[in-house]
């Protein structure tokens, strides 16, 4: 048994006696607190959220908070087959339709960050890459996120914007598959997010450029519909967009909400 | 020739009762492996089929799993044949320690086995560098890294089912040919080869099979290009991302066109009595 296992089961222990005590009165459990969360979140979360559901457990005592990371498309799939999920957090206002379509949002989804794309490259910059027009030199190898995951519908939205054409050697299927070829030094660039970029700086250097801000991703965050403590899961979508919150996204990278 | 023994008709057994212990299993078995094929029939685009089938892409995508498959198979075949070979006909020390290092890609996560794969033949790689300094060659993102990647995580299957067959074969035929004067590799090619043929047969089938619906390692080592890396489950995965449907539609014709080849050959080449 984990320790957050055991403490779970302390909580329902807590929770039980607390019942018997009150028996025969009140609501059940209509205060946030004693319950668990359980978060579906993108993958470029995961370190972010993993400290933010530390965070989150430490401030409501009793409370745990469980992660699934994955793709947000995979994880939306997922929520629709009927995934016992209590909060999406998807990397694209796209995934997250696919969940408030479906009818399994309880309400309207908000944005929790912004984040955007930078030009990702191995240490010491081998290509010398330093704008969006290096990638299209013939011996600059380039990965970039596939069309159909979010972080590659960004890059399609930047190059256009940009106005520019480039043939991959590879289109990943997720950022962190786009990193990990630039981490091996297999390609001289990829598109990555900022915050991708930011948490492999050891062996990873990031080269802004200009043409992302007409490529910005909103992150959009929702309790669902099917949670099983509404009054936590809400507790943790507050959390994430406070103040607190928002200072663990900043220092990973990611851009606050637009006002 | 002793290969006949093995395709001659066995006199038919008396019809008993079979145990009730073993059919209920059984069936639940079969079930099991079945229901989730019947969910994909059940969930299929059937009236926008012939469009979906029609697409580019798609074609593109099964014609290069069909031909990288294939080629995995080839080298597999080719590697995998002498290397069961040698570990069931020749003693030496370590045997169980490779033994035991082939089945290594059955174990190891396709993903990771990619991942090897680049920091040996990468282009910052053990041999990748030198590859690519001394010849210009780079393996990874090319259709020659995808038959490379099946190749790893295929070999296996190959190899441990013709080390089966090579176990199982009765000895005396080798032994009879060598007292005869053959040499060991006349014994091998005229003797224990057509011996353990549908051994082969039966271990190229799983092998190809395997190859056919590789994922991990070709996407982590030779990327996901169309009409150069992309086979059929990378199409298959990224379709899933935006389009489940579509998914399902290329998942079914992989299907349909692996069964059909697995049921052909096995009818004409792996004689199952």
């Amino acid at each position: 048994m984990t320790v957050r296992g055991i403490r779970a089961a302390l909580a329902g222990l807590a929770a039980l006696t607390l019942g018997l005590a009150g028996c025969g009165g009140g609501e059940p459990s209509g205060q946030a607190g004693g319950g668990r969360v359980t978060v579906f979140a993108a993958a470029s979360l995961t370190e972010t959220f993993t400290r933010l559901g530390r965070d989150f457990e430490a401030a409501h005592p009793g409370t745990t908070v469980a992660f699934n990371f994955a793709g947000s498309s995979a994880l939306a799939t997922q929520i629709t087959q009927g995934a016992p999920a209590d909060v999406f957090a998807a990397a694209s206002p796209a995934t997250m339709r696919t969940v408030t379509d479906a009818g399994e949002a309880s309400d309207t989804p908000v944005t929790l960050a912004r984040n955007q794309l930078v030009i990702a490259v191995p240490e010491g910059n081998p290509g010398r890459v330093s704008g969006l027009a290096d990638l299209t030199r013939p011996a600059v190898k380039v990965a970039l996120c596939a069309e159909q995951v979010p972080c590659g519908a960004a890059t399609v939205k930047a190059l256009d914007a940009a106005g520019i054409r480039l043939t991959p050697a590879t289109l990943e299927q997720d950022v962190r598959g786009a990193l990990a070829k630039v981490r091996l030094g297999e390609v001289d660039a990829a598109l990555v997010y900022r915050t991708d970029a930011r948490a492999a700086a050891s062996d990873v250097d990031a080269v802004e450029f200009p043409e992302s801000a007409g490529a910005v991703n909103d992150y959009p965050i929702v309790v669902l519909k099917r949670a099983g403590d509404p009054a936590d899961a809400r507790a943790f979508v507050d959390y994430v967009r406070s103040d607190a919150g928002r200072a663990v996204l900043a220092a990973a990278g990611f851009q606050p909400p637009q006002a | 020739m002793p290969a006949r023994d093995v395709a001659a008709p066995r006199p038919a057994r008396p019809r008993r009762r079979v145990p009730l212990a073993l059919l209920v299993p059984a069936g639940l078995g079969l079930l099991f492996l079945v229901l989730p094929l019947a969910g994909l029939l059940a969930r299929a685009p059937w009236s926008t089929l012939p469009q979906r089938l029609t697409e580019p892409g798609v074609l593109t995508a099964l014609r290069l799993s069909l031909q990288t498959a294939t080629l995995a198979t080839l080298l597999c075949v080719g590697l995998g044949v002498p290397l069961a070979w040698l570990l069931s006909r020749v003693e030496f020390p370590g045997r169980r320690l490779v033994r035991a290092l082939v089945t290594v890609p059955l174990v190891l996560p396709p993903v990771v086995g990619g991942v090897a794969l680049l920091l040996v033949f990468g282009r910052r790689g053990l041999l990748g560098s030198w590859l690519d300094a001394t010849f210009g060659v780079t393996l990874p993102f090319t259709t020659a890294g995808v038959v490379l990647a099946e190749a790893f995580v295929a070999m296996p299957f190959l190899v441990i089912a013709v080390e089966g067959a090579l176990r199982g074969a009765d000895p005396r035929y080798e032994e009879a040919a060598a007292t005869l004067g053959a040499g060991r590799w006349t014994t091998f090619t005229h003797v224990t080869l057509p011996l353990v043929a549908p051994g082969i047969a039966a271990g190229a089938v799983l092998c190809w099979a395997r190859a056919l619906g590789e994922f991990g390692a070709t996407i982590t080592f030779a990327g996901n290009y169309p009409g150069r890396t992309q086979t059929m489950p990378l199409a298959v995965y990224l379709a899933l991302e935006t389009d489940p449907p579509a998914a399902i539609v290329l998942s079914l014709i992989l299907l349909t066109v692996s069964v059909a080849i697995l049921a052909g050959l096995r009818d004409r080449w792996v004689s199952a009595p």
